[in-house]
Protein backbone atom coordinates (compact mmCIF):
# COMPACT_ATOMS: atom_id res chain seq x y z
CA UNK A 1 0.00 0.00 0.00
CA UNK A 2 3.20 2.51 0.28
CA UNK A 3 3.28 2.15 -3.49
CA UNK A 4 1.43 4.93 -3.72
CA UNK A 5 3.47 6.79 -1.83
CA UNK A 6 6.16 5.85 -4.00
CA UNK A 7 4.27 6.59 -7.66
CA UNK A 8 3.85 10.08 -6.10
CA UNK A 9 7.33 10.29 -6.19
CA UNK A 10 8.04 8.97 -9.24
CA UNK A 11 5.55 11.81 -10.67
CA UNK A 12 7.46 14.50 -8.95
CA UNK A 13 10.95 13.10 -10.40
CA UNK A 14 9.37 12.87 -13.67
CA UNK A 15 7.83 16.02 -13.82
CA UNK A 16 11.13 17.47 -12.74
CA UNK A 17 13.20 15.61 -15.72
CA UNK A 18 9.93 17.27 -17.96
CA UNK A 19 11.01 20.86 -16.81
CA UNK A 20 14.98 20.28 -16.85
CA UNK A 21 14.59 19.63 -20.87
CA UNK A 22 12.17 22.16 -21.32
CA UNK A 23 9.71 19.26 -23.05
CA UNK A 24 5.85 18.85 -22.91
CA UNK A 25 4.75 15.27 -22.08
CA UNK A 26 6.66 12.15 -20.63
CA UNK A 27 5.61 9.17 -23.35
CA UNK A 28 7.47 6.28 -21.59
CA UNK A 29 9.14 5.76 -18.13
CA UNK A 30 11.54 2.81 -17.31
CA UNK A 31 11.88 1.98 -13.89
CA UNK A 32 13.99 -0.54 -12.26
CA UNK A 33 12.99 -1.99 -8.95
CA UNK A 34 14.61 -4.85 -7.18
CA UNK A 35 12.39 -7.99 -5.26
CA UNK A 36 14.25 -6.49 -1.97
CA UNK A 37 12.95 -2.77 -2.54
CA UNK A 38 9.73 -3.81 -0.83
CA UNK A 39 8.19 -2.44 -3.59
CA UNK A 40 6.14 -4.67 -5.84
CA UNK A 41 5.46 -3.36 -9.90
CA UNK A 42 2.00 -4.59 -10.31
CA UNK A 43 0.51 -2.50 -7.22
CA UNK A 44 3.04 0.62 -8.78
CA UNK A 45 1.23 0.02 -12.04
CA UNK A 46 -1.82 -0.29 -10.50
CA UNK A 47 -1.08 2.77 -8.33
CA UNK A 48 0.67 4.98 -11.09
CA UNK A 49 -2.11 6.31 -13.20
CA UNK A 50 -4.12 7.60 -9.84
CA UNK A 51 -0.38 9.61 -9.26
CA UNK A 52 -0.29 10.91 -12.71
CA UNK A 53 -3.86 11.69 -13.55
CA UNK A 54 -4.04 15.53 -15.08
CA UNK A 55 -0.31 15.46 -15.08
CA UNK A 56 1.99 16.03 -18.37
CA UNK A 57 2.66 11.67 -17.87
CA UNK A 58 -0.59 10.62 -17.54
CA UNK A 59 -0.30 8.67 -20.95
CA UNK A 60 3.24 7.74 -20.50
CA UNK A 61 3.92 3.89 -20.28
CA UNK A 62 5.48 2.76 -17.62
CA UNK A 63 7.86 -0.16 -18.03
CA UNK A 64 9.67 -2.48 -15.67
CA UNK A 65 13.09 -3.33 -16.00
CA UNK A 66 14.00 -6.89 -14.01
CA UNK A 67 16.97 -6.82 -11.45
CA UNK A 68 17.59 -10.28 -10.18
CA UNK A 69 18.82 -10.87 -6.88
CA UNK A 70 22.96 -11.34 -7.25
CA UNK A 71 25.42 -11.69 -4.22
CA UNK A 72 28.99 -11.25 -3.99
CA UNK A 73 30.36 -13.88 -1.37
CA UNK A 74 33.00 -12.13 1.03
CA UNK A 75 34.64 -15.62 1.55
CA UNK A 76 35.28 -17.25 -1.85
CA UNK A 77 33.98 -13.96 -3.97
CA UNK A 78 31.67 -15.57 -6.41
CA UNK A 79 28.81 -13.74 -7.69
CA UNK A 80 26.25 -15.63 -7.72
CA UNK A 81 22.14 -15.38 -7.84
CA UNK A 82 20.12 -15.75 -4.78
CA UNK A 83 16.48 -15.95 -3.56
CA UNK A 84 15.10 -13.10 -1.83
CA UNK A 85 15.42 -14.99 1.88
CA UNK A 86 18.14 -16.55 1.42
CA UNK A 87 20.56 -14.35 0.44
CA UNK A 88 24.09 -17.11 0.66
CA UNK A 89 26.44 -18.01 -1.52
CA UNK A 90 25.15 -20.00 -4.09
CA UNK A 91 28.74 -21.48 -4.66
CA UNK A 92 30.23 -22.18 -0.82
CA UNK A 93 27.15 -21.48 1.12
CA UNK A 94 28.53 -18.75 3.34
CA UNK A 95 25.96 -16.07 4.97
CA UNK A 96 29.13 -13.41 4.76
CA UNK A 97 27.72 -11.87 1.27
CA UNK A 98 26.98 -8.41 0.14
CA UNK A 99 24.05 -8.14 -2.20
CA UNK A 100 25.14 -6.68 -5.78
CA UNK A 101 21.73 -6.10 -7.25
CA UNK A 102 18.05 -7.03 -6.36
CA UNK A 103 17.41 -3.88 -4.18
CA UNK A 104 17.20 -0.74 -6.67
CA UNK A 105 14.31 1.39 -6.81
CA UNK A 106 15.66 3.84 -10.00
CA UNK A 107 14.36 5.84 -11.94
CA UNK A 108 16.09 4.47 -14.79
CA UNK A 109 15.23 6.65 -18.09
CA UNK A 110 12.53 8.83 -19.51
CA UNK A 111 11.26 9.29 -22.99
CA UNK A 112 9.83 12.95 -23.75
CA UNK A 113 8.00 14.63 -26.18
CA UNK A 114 9.67 17.80 -27.02
CA UNK A 115 7.53 20.67 -28.04
CA UNK A 116 8.23 21.38 -32.37
CA UNK A 117 8.70 25.44 -31.63
CA UNK A 118 11.96 24.85 -30.19
CA UNK A 119 14.66 26.43 -32.23
CA UNK A 120 18.36 26.12 -31.81
CA UNK A 121 19.87 29.49 -29.83
CA UNK A 122 21.46 31.80 -32.07
CA UNK B 1 27.78 11.53 -8.74
CA UNK B 2 25.55 14.15 -10.28
CA UNK B 3 23.22 14.82 -13.24
CA UNK B 4 25.30 17.33 -14.81
CA UNK B 5 28.66 15.76 -16.09
CA UNK B 6 27.15 12.41 -16.87
CA UNK B 7 29.54 10.54 -13.92
CA UNK B 8 26.41 8.45 -12.55
CA UNK B 9 26.97 6.57 -16.50
CA UNK B 10 28.87 3.43 -15.08
CA UNK B 11 29.99 0.61 -17.28
CA UNK B 12 27.07 -1.42 -15.48
CA UNK B 13 24.14 0.95 -16.73
CA UNK B 14 25.78 2.52 -19.69
CA UNK B 15 23.25 -0.01 -21.94
CA UNK B 16 20.31 1.48 -20.30
CA UNK B 17 20.86 5.43 -20.77
CA UNK B 18 20.68 5.20 -24.30
CA UNK B 19 18.18 4.02 -26.75
CA UNK B 20 16.44 4.89 -30.02
CA UNK B 21 13.65 7.28 -29.97
CA UNK B 22 11.39 8.44 -32.86
CA UNK B 23 11.47 11.68 -34.42
CA UNK B 24 10.01 14.32 -32.43
CA UNK B 25 10.51 12.35 -29.32
CA UNK B 26 13.64 12.40 -27.07
CA UNK B 27 14.68 9.95 -24.39
CA UNK B 28 16.81 10.75 -21.52
CA UNK B 29 18.40 8.94 -18.91
CA UNK B 30 17.80 9.53 -15.30
CA UNK B 31 19.25 6.97 -13.10
CA UNK B 32 18.21 8.13 -9.74
CA UNK B 33 16.51 6.63 -6.86
CA UNK B 34 12.95 6.59 -6.77
CA UNK B 35 12.48 7.86 -3.43
CA UNK B 36 15.39 10.50 -3.93
CA UNK B 37 13.24 13.47 -2.02
CA UNK B 38 12.51 11.17 0.89
CA UNK B 39 16.24 10.90 0.72
CA UNK B 40 17.00 14.27 0.75
CA UNK B 41 15.44 14.90 3.28
CA UNK B 42 16.46 11.64 5.44
CA UNK B 43 19.94 13.27 5.40
CA UNK B 44 19.26 17.04 6.23
CA UNK B 45 16.97 15.22 9.19
CA UNK B 46 20.69 13.31 9.74
CA UNK B 47 22.65 16.32 9.63
CA UNK B 48 20.05 17.78 12.09
CA UNK B 49 20.59 14.60 14.63
CA UNK B 50 25.00 15.13 13.83
CA UNK B 51 24.68 18.58 14.52
CA UNK B 52 23.51 18.21 18.22
CA UNK B 53 25.24 14.74 18.62
CA UNK B 54 22.14 13.01 19.03
CA UNK B 55 21.74 9.25 18.21
CA UNK B 56 18.19 8.53 16.28
CA UNK B 57 17.48 4.71 16.02
CA UNK B 58 13.92 3.81 14.43
CA UNK B 59 12.36 0.68 15.77
CA UNK B 60 10.22 -1.28 13.37
CA UNK B 61 8.17 -4.38 14.01
CA UNK B 62 4.81 -5.78 13.74
CA UNK B 63 2.26 -4.30 16.21
CA UNK B 64 1.80 -5.07 19.28
CA UNK B 65 5.55 -6.95 19.71
CA UNK B 66 6.50 -4.77 22.38
CA UNK B 67 8.37 -1.60 21.18
CA UNK B 68 6.68 0.83 23.32
CA UNK B 69 7.06 -1.86 26.30
CA UNK B 70 10.63 -1.69 25.58
CA UNK B 71 10.90 1.80 25.15
CA UNK B 72 9.31 2.35 29.07
CA UNK B 73 11.48 -0.20 30.20
CA UNK B 74 14.62 1.54 28.41
CA UNK B 75 13.50 4.96 29.66
CA UNK B 76 12.91 3.39 33.25
CA UNK B 77 16.49 2.85 33.40
CA UNK B 78 18.21 5.00 31.49
CA UNK B 79 16.50 8.24 33.17
CA UNK B 80 19.73 9.17 35.14
CA UNK B 81 22.35 8.45 32.60
CA UNK B 82 21.07 9.88 29.28
CA UNK B 83 18.50 12.58 28.38
CA UNK B 84 15.92 10.68 25.42
CA UNK B 85 13.09 11.93 23.29
CA UNK B 86 10.74 9.63 21.40
CA UNK B 87 9.01 9.93 18.37
CA UNK B 88 6.21 7.93 18.07
CA UNK B 89 4.23 7.13 14.87
CA UNK B 90 0.60 5.20 14.73
CA UNK B 91 -2.25 5.57 12.26
CA UNK B 92 -4.55 6.61 15.15
CA UNK B 93 -4.51 7.72 19.19
CA UNK B 94 -1.93 9.56 21.28
CA UNK B 95 -1.77 6.61 23.54
CA UNK B 96 1.60 5.58 22.59
CA UNK B 97 3.61 9.33 23.72
CA UNK B 98 1.16 9.44 26.87
CA UNK B 99 2.82 6.57 27.86
CA UNK B 100 6.25 7.55 27.29
CA UNK B 101 5.28 11.29 28.78
CA UNK B 102 4.40 9.11 31.58
CA UNK B 103 8.00 8.54 31.98
CA UNK B 104 8.61 11.57 32.42
CA UNK B 105 10.41 12.48 28.74
CA UNK B 106 9.50 13.99 26.15
CA UNK B 107 7.21 12.56 22.95
CA UNK B 108 5.65 13.64 20.18
CA UNK B 109 3.38 11.87 18.31
CA UNK B 110 2.54 11.63 14.27
CA UNK B 111 -0.64 10.58 13.17
CA UNK B 112 -0.13 9.22 9.96
CA UNK B 113 -4.26 8.60 9.50
CA UNK B 114 -4.52 5.70 6.88
CA UNK B 115 -0.50 5.93 5.79
CA UNK B 116 1.52 2.45 6.82
CA UNK B 117 4.73 3.74 7.39
CA UNK B 118 6.79 7.16 8.52
CA UNK B 119 8.81 8.74 6.25
CA UNK B 120 11.17 11.51 6.17
CA UNK B 121 9.17 14.63 5.84
CA UNK B 122 6.72 13.41 8.43
CA UNK B 123 9.83 13.08 10.95
CA UNK B 124 11.34 16.48 9.55
CA UNK B 125 7.59 17.98 10.96
CA UNK B 126 7.42 16.44 13.85
CA UNK B 127 11.48 17.50 14.98
CA UNK B 128 10.37 20.88 14.34
CA UNK B 129 7.40 20.35 17.67
CA UNK B 130 10.46 19.21 19.74
CA UNK B 131 13.11 20.58 21.55
CA UNK B 132 16.18 18.34 20.72
CA UNK B 133 19.03 20.69 22.38
CA UNK B 134 20.37 18.70 25.23
CA UNK B 135 18.75 14.87 23.47
CA UNK B 136 21.39 12.07 23.53
CA UNK B 137 19.21 9.49 22.05
CA UNK B 138 15.73 9.85 19.63
CA UNK B 139 14.01 6.79 19.22
CA UNK B 140 11.40 6.47 16.72
CA UNK B 141 8.97 4.07 16.91
CA UNK B 142 7.98 2.97 13.19
CA UNK B 143 4.31 2.19 12.69
CA UNK B 144 3.72 -1.44 13.15
CA UNK B 145 3.97 -3.08 10.05
CA UNK B 146 6.17 -5.95 9.01
CA UNK B 147 6.44 -4.43 5.71
CA UNK B 148 6.43 -0.83 4.34
CA UNK B 149 9.14 1.29 7.02
CA UNK B 150 11.78 -1.07 6.06
CA UNK B 151 11.41 0.81 2.28
CA UNK B 152 11.54 4.45 3.63
CA UNK B 153 15.11 6.26 5.19
CA UNK B 154 13.85 8.71 7.82
CA UNK B 155 17.56 10.19 8.88
CA UNK B 156 17.99 7.85 11.77
CA UNK B 157 21.70 6.17 12.28
CA UNK B 158 20.76 2.28 13.08
CA UNK B 159 17.31 0.35 12.97
CA UNK B 160 16.05 -1.99 15.44
CA UNK B 161 13.58 -4.85 14.52
CA UNK B 162 12.13 -6.63 17.04
CA UNK B 163 10.29 -10.00 17.04
CA UNK B 164 8.40 -10.97 19.25
CA UNK B 165 7.90 -14.73 20.30
CA UNK B 166 4.29 -15.28 19.80
CA UNK B 167 4.61 -14.17 16.01
CA UNK B 168 6.63 -17.27 14.34
CA UNK B 169 10.71 -17.65 14.40
CA UNK B 170 10.22 -17.96 10.32
CA UNK B 171 9.36 -13.89 10.21
CA UNK B 172 12.77 -13.30 8.80
CA UNK B 173 12.43 -15.56 5.83
CA UNK B 174 8.93 -14.46 5.50
CA UNK B 175 9.57 -10.39 6.01
CA UNK B 176 13.29 -10.13 4.12
CA UNK B 177 13.13 -6.60 2.93
CA UNK B 178 12.15 -5.58 6.63
CA UNK B 179 14.90 -8.23 8.63
CA UNK B 180 17.73 -7.46 6.30
CA UNK B 181 17.56 -3.39 7.33
CA UNK B 182 18.10 -4.52 10.72
CA UNK B 183 21.35 -3.28 12.38
CA UNK B 184 20.01 -5.56 15.82
CA UNK B 185 17.21 -7.98 16.18
CA UNK B 186 15.77 -7.84 19.22
CA UNK B 187 13.82 -11.49 20.48
CA UNK B 188 11.12 -9.76 22.70
CA UNK B 189 8.81 -11.22 25.39
CA UNK B 190 11.20 -14.28 26.24
CA UNK B 191 9.31 -14.80 29.65
CA UNK B 192 6.70 -16.84 27.25
CA UNK B 193 9.21 -19.13 25.54
CA UNK B 194 7.86 -21.50 28.48
CA UNK B 195 4.83 -21.92 27.37
CA UNK B 196 5.19 -21.27 23.76
CA UNK B 197 6.40 -25.00 21.86
CA UNK B 198 6.60 -23.53 18.60
CA UNK B 199 9.30 -20.66 18.27
CA UNK B 200 13.06 -21.83 18.65
CA UNK B 201 14.88 -18.48 18.79
CA UNK B 202 18.13 -20.52 17.24
CA UNK B 203 15.90 -20.70 14.70
CA UNK B 204 14.38 -17.29 14.21
CA UNK B 205 19.02 -16.17 14.08
CA UNK B 206 19.37 -18.46 11.65
CA UNK B 207 16.75 -16.96 9.19
CA UNK B 208 18.28 -13.66 9.91
CA UNK B 209 21.94 -15.08 8.80
CA UNK B 210 20.57 -16.08 5.59
CA UNK B 211 19.62 -12.62 4.90
CA UNK B 212 23.37 -12.00 4.63
CA UNK B 213 22.29 -9.80 8.15
CA UNK B 214 25.80 -10.01 10.78
CA UNK B 215 23.20 -8.18 13.38
CA UNK B 216 22.93 -9.15 16.91
CA UNK B 217 20.28 -10.69 18.31
CA UNK B 218 19.41 -10.16 21.88
CA UNK B 219 16.48 -12.03 23.94
CA UNK B 220 14.83 -10.43 26.28
CA UNK B 221 11.72 -9.23 27.95
CA UNK B 222 10.72 -5.68 28.75
CA UNK B 223 7.92 -6.22 30.58
CA UNK B 224 9.73 -8.85 33.35
CA UNK B 225 13.20 -6.99 32.85
CA UNK B 226 14.60 -10.29 31.92
CA UNK B 227 17.91 -9.98 29.92
CA UNK B 228 17.51 -6.33 29.62
CA UNK B 229 21.26 -5.68 29.94
CA UNK B 230 22.65 -6.35 26.59
CA UNK B 231 20.31 -4.27 24.77
CA UNK B 232 21.30 -1.50 27.37
CA UNK B 233 25.35 -2.17 26.97
CA UNK B 234 24.56 -2.35 22.71
CA UNK B 235 22.93 1.38 23.40
CA UNK B 236 26.02 2.92 25.45
CA UNK B 237 28.15 1.43 22.42
CA UNK B 238 26.02 3.36 19.85
CA UNK B 239 26.00 6.57 21.59
CA UNK B 240 29.47 6.37 22.18
CA UNK B 241 30.22 5.62 18.65
CA UNK B 242 27.95 8.26 17.52
CA UNK B 243 29.73 10.89 19.62
CA UNK B 244 33.01 9.61 17.79
CA UNK B 245 31.78 9.70 14.60
CA UNK B 246 30.43 13.35 15.12
CA UNK B 247 33.62 14.52 16.72
CA UNK B 248 35.28 13.55 13.50
CA UNK B 249 32.96 15.14 11.27
CA UNK B 250 31.48 11.55 9.94
CA UNK B 251 27.46 10.22 10.21
CA UNK B 252 26.33 6.73 9.53
CA UNK B 253 23.30 5.59 7.38
CA UNK B 254 21.61 2.45 8.47
CA UNK B 255 23.03 -0.96 7.18
CA UNK B 256 21.46 -1.80 4.33
CA UNK B 257 21.75 2.10 2.28
CA UNK B 258 25.51 2.01 2.94
CA UNK B 259 26.00 -1.38 1.57
CA UNK B 260 24.31 -0.93 -1.28
CA UNK B 261 25.82 2.50 -2.14
CA UNK B 262 29.93 0.53 -2.53
CA UNK B 263 28.04 -1.71 -5.12
CA UNK B 264 25.33 1.05 -6.74
CA UNK B 265 25.61 3.90 -8.63
CA UNK B 266 22.35 5.25 -7.56
CA UNK B 267 20.77 3.96 -4.73
CA UNK B 268 17.26 4.58 -3.80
Amino acid sequence: MHELAIAQALVEQVDAVIDQHQASTATAIRVRIGPLAGVVPDLLATAFPLAAAGSRMEHAELEFAHAPIRVRCQTCGADTEAAMNRLICGACGDWHTQVISGDELLLESVELETTASLTPDP
Amino acid sequence: MCDTCGCNLTPGNKHLAFKPVPKGATAVSVLKGLLAKNDDQAAHNREHFDRRGILAINLMSSPGSGKTALLEATLTTLKNEFTCAVIEGDLETENDAERIRAKGVQAHQIVTGTACHLDAHLVHDALHHMTLDGVDILFIENVGNLVCPASFDLGQHLNVTLLSVTEGDDKPAKYPVMFRAADAMLLTKTDLLAVLDDFDPDKAEAHLRNLANPAPVMRLSARKELDMEAWYAWLREQLAAQRARVAQGQSRRPAIQSDGMKYHSVTA
